[in-house]
């Protein structure tokens, strides 16, 4: 039982501190149960989904450049690991972003098995 | 000859301090929004001076964050209460928070179109502008409080 509870507690600890992209993906992979597929997220990020917005409407069509937010026009920081090394070590903060955001552009939250395509795609590019 | 004197240093004096306050009138002087309201709110817009509306918009705002002009902008319920205090201590003081503007949006503000009653909608939907609500495009400093009037710089 107490083994049980520190593991448990050694999860959430590892959950609400800096993480490494290749872990959180790691995450979503075993969340949804699927391997993820880098090409299928490179289409997802790139497709309009039905909204106004795609992701691609404030990250730019390139993620190792970064883009403009479409109405604010204030500067986003490049997405892609290799050009920016804040992105994807902070569990919590990635979370609420894909939260938000995948509302914007699919009017849903995004299913683990889309989260690990993109983040799989995004940690390839160069 | 010393009462002209003494007046004419008397105007000198009044002259000075009414130069001085006009030209900081435009600015934000109040107290530094902790690091959570930069962080949350500014990663989309510029982090709002909190006198620029009155606590009642701002409550409405922060209630409404999962439709956020167009986007979904929500927080975690602590994070959320954390800004909500911030901005209910430190909101709304001050001339420009005597209206509730339509919308609750600052650039809809009686005073916000009197400001930039000779700015065109042509200029503000410049691809460098975009929107009136994209403050830095012309106030380079606005991140800091500045709106000063003698320093904007309006982007071709």
């Amino acid at each position: 039982m107490l083994s049980k509870f520190f593991t448990l507690l050694l999860f959430v600890t590892v959950n609400a501190c800096a993480a490494t992209p290749a872990e959180l993906l790691a995450g979503y992979v075993s969340q949804s149960g699927q391997s993820a597929n880098a090409s299928k997220g490179e289409t997802f990020f790139k497709a309009n989904h039905g909204q106004d917005w795609q992701c691609t409407s404030c990250h730019g069509q390139s993620p190792t450049v970064g883009g403009r937010h479409a109405s604010t026009d204030k500067a986003i920081e490049a997405l892609a690991p290799a050009a920016n090394p804040k992105r994807f070590t902070d569990n919590a903060k990635v979370e609420k972003w894909f939260r938000r955001n995948c509302k914007d552009v699919l009017a849903r939250e995004c299913t683990a098995a889309e989260k690990a395509d993109v983040l799989a795609w995004l940690i390839t590019l160069r | 000859m010393h009462s002209l004197y003494s007046h004419l240093m008397r105007m000198l004096l009044v002259a000075s301090f009414l130069s001085v306050t006009t030209s900081w009138a435009d600015s934000y002087k109040g107290p530094l929004p902790p690091a959570v309201y930069t962080q949350e709110c500014g990663s989309c817009h510029l982090a709002f001076p909190p006198n620029l509306l009155p606590k009642t918009s701002w409550q409405r705002v922060m209630n409404g964050l999962d439709k956020h002009y167009g986007s979904d902008a929500s927080l975690d319920v602590a994070t959320q209460n954390q800004i909500d205090t911030w901005l209910q201590a430190h909101g709304g003081q001050g001339k420009r928070a005597r209206e509730e503007p339509p919308q609750d949006r600052i650039t809809r503000s009686a005073w916000f179109e009197r400001k930039h009653r000779e700015v065109s909608g042509a200029t503000f939907k410049r691809a460098s502008i975009k929107s009136p609500a994209n403050c830095t495009a012309c106030h380079r400093d606005a991140a800091h409080g500045d709106f000063e009037e003698d320093r904007v710089r309006i982007p071709k």
